[in-house]
């Protein structure tokens, strides 16, 4: 009976295989592969002559890397999306984290429909509503400026001063994503013992301290991954900029993928724009890192 | 119980009290906050031309009229997108459904060689950006002869990395004792996934199709690369396409705006539970 029970190991691995082929083949050949060419594209030339014939493509080592270091277009791109980053995502987690707290309050109730809602924004899809946000910034027309007249604040040009497009785009940013690490916290949040804010408030702390003391130490594993994760997605920044300001003005929201599309897609210089795919890897896999790291020092 | 008692009590009521109007008092403007671009978009979408350009703003029209909407299916084709746009998300749903369901099971329940390593190296491509892909794989749609063609979004999209994963993580609570028993009974491996395994994951297939769903309509940046004739484009670029030249009709780009968000709002509304579990799937291992 027990020799029954273990089928042939040969059988059970075929059967395996079988159900992983089509799955392994299909991310091997379009998403492994593709990936390993990247790299080997961005050592080399291959541009609009290349596309015409392949033989006119030659081995360059790494100029485009130096190239880029050299490029003022590069550098601003890079600082663009750091800034969409370093901004956007902390501004993001910390209302979702707002809006977590408020829907864990014990006090309210229709939790459900309000978690909808504030949930909403995120599956919408986002080339639609930069359109629509681009609307409402519109310096005469837009309810933006209409609701800052209101509070006695002159028109601000949202999407024309150079200065103002980025916060722009992170605000509607902000609006779209936080909704998703919202869910994340609300699920954080459930998972702390109801008794040690009992005990925190026996011993008379009061809210604010119960929140930097305990809720904050005891979500800090939440708080990475939800860090992680929004940096990864903001990292990659295209279609708000692509759509709302063609990445101006004065190249103000230029992002890095959004360099790599035009450099790439555009002007068909494409070892160039792989060499720009690569960093934008390396960023993110750094950022990562980075935060694995603080991760593991709490712990 | 004595007056001083009473009034403490009465004294602490009061302050509940207070806080749970602030409470809902955040909740509600939140709330307005998260809606008022979607309301307004539908709201300027029925407004007559040129209502939605004035000063002071008009919030809700003054005259409903549907002609943006007619406009666009009669004079700009938005009839093709959609469906274009509904092919291509209901194909991928379908494929990426068949192909990382198999595959999942099989990484959580088959035993063979390698299935860790291979794991490990699958799970590494979760921090590639796929942008670094995309270059590369131009060229060889471009070789498959799959540009302007509708393989050539649907393809790189029926099988993904993310979704083995979730579908492995559910699987592996399936009983050894139960896949062993059928072996025992003689049935093939086959037979297995398909009469045990697929009833028994059913509600996380339900959250990789409506996942892979709205992630499939709502995906702008490959469509964009790989669809260069407007007869093959999906609603996004289509859409994008549209508000280059048509900047200056609002309410006909807000009334595209809302065709393009409804489908994927309502498949939301009507499976969040669904959608909801996927958040939380993927979040369990960071």
């Amino acid at each position: 009976m027990s020799a029954r029970r273990v089928r042939m190991p040969a059988e059970a691995s075929t059967a395996a295989w079988f159900f992983l082929a089509p799955a392994l083949a299909l991310i091997g050949i379009f998403f492994f592969l593709p990936v390993a060419a990247a790299l080997v594209l961005s050592v080399t030339d291959f541009d609009l002559y290349g596309i015409a014939n392949p033989a006119n493509t030659r081995f360059i080592g790494l100029q485009n890397y130096v190239r880029l270091l050299h490029t003022p277009d590069f550098w601003s791109a890079l600082k663009n999306t750091f800034y969409f980053a370093f901004v956007g995502g902390p501004l993001t987690i910390a209302v979702a984290l707002g809006a977590a707290l408020l829907l864990s309050s014990k006090l309210v109730r229709f939790k459900g429909f309000f978690r909808t809602i504030y949930f909403t924004p995120f599956v919408t899809t986002l080339v639609a509503v930069a359109i629509v946000w681009r609307y409402l910034y519109h310096t005469r027309y837009g309810l933006f400026n209409y609701g800052l007249a209101h509070l006695g604040i002159a028109p601000i040009d949202w999407l024309g001063d150079p200065h103002w497009a980025m916060p722009a785009i992170i605000l509607m940013a902000v609006w779209k994503g936080f909704g998703y690490n919202m869910l994340i916290f609300i699920a954080g949040l459930q998972a702390i013992p109801d008794e040690l804010y009992d005990a925190a408030e026996i011993d008379g702390a009061g809210p604010f301290r119960r929140f930097f003391s305990i809720t904050l130490p005891m979500l800090a594993p939440t708080l990475v991954f939800v860090a992680v994760i929004t940096m990864i997605g903001y990292f990659q920044l295209f279609a708000e900029p692509y759509v709302m300001t063609q990445g101006g003005p004065l190249r103000s929201t230029t992002s890095v993928v959004l360099l790599m599309y035009e450099e790439g897609f555009r002007w068909w210089r494409m070892g160039y724009a792989a060499s720009i795919a690569f960093v934008l890897f390396i960023v993110i896999l750094l950022a990562t890192l980075v935060q694995f790291r603080l991760q593991k020092e709490r712990t | 119980m004595t007056a001083p008692r009473d009034s403490a009590m009465q004294s602490m009521l009061q302050r509940q009290r207070m806080t749970q109007v602030l409470l809902y008092a955040l909740l509600v403007l939140g709330a307005v906050l998260a809606l008022l671009p979607m309301v307004w978009m539908v709201s300027a979408s029925l407004m007559p031309s040129g209502e939605a350009s004035t000063y002071p703003p008009h919030f809700f029209p003054s005259r409903l009229t549907f002609a943006h909407y007619s406009d666009l299916f009669t004079r700009l084709s938005i009839g093709k997108y959609l469906l274009n746009s509904a092919f291509v998300s209901f194909v991928v749903t379908f494929a990426s459904l068949a192909i990382n369901a198999m595959a999942g099971y099989a990484f959580a329940k088959l035993r063979f060689r390698g299935r860790d390593r291979l794991f490990r190296v699958l799970s590494t491509g979760l921090v590639l950006p796929v942008q670094v892909a995309m270059l590369p794989l131009f060229l060889l749609m471009k070789n498959l002869h799959l540009i302007n063609t509708y393989w050539g979004v649907i393809i790189p999209g029926m099988a993904s990395i993310f979704g083995i994963f979730l579908v492995r993580q559910y699987a592996l609570a399936i009983p050894d004792e139960m896949l062993d028993a059928a072996r025992v009974d003689g049935a093939s491996e086959f037979r297995i996934f398909w009469s045990i395994v697929v009833p028994g994951i059913v509600p996380i297939l339900a959250t990789l199709s409506i996942w892979t769903f709205l992630a499939t309509w709502n995906d702008f940046m490959w469509p964009l690369i790989v669809l260069s004739d407007e007869s093959h484009y999906t609603l996004p670029v289509a859409l994008a396409n549209l508000a280059g030249e048509h900047v200056q009709d609002t309410e006909l780009m807000m009334a595209g705006s809302v065709l393009t968000v409804i489908p994927v709002m309502l498949v939301f509304l009507f499976l969040q539970r669904y959608y909801i579990q996927g958040v939380m799937a993927g979040s369990v291992k960071g």
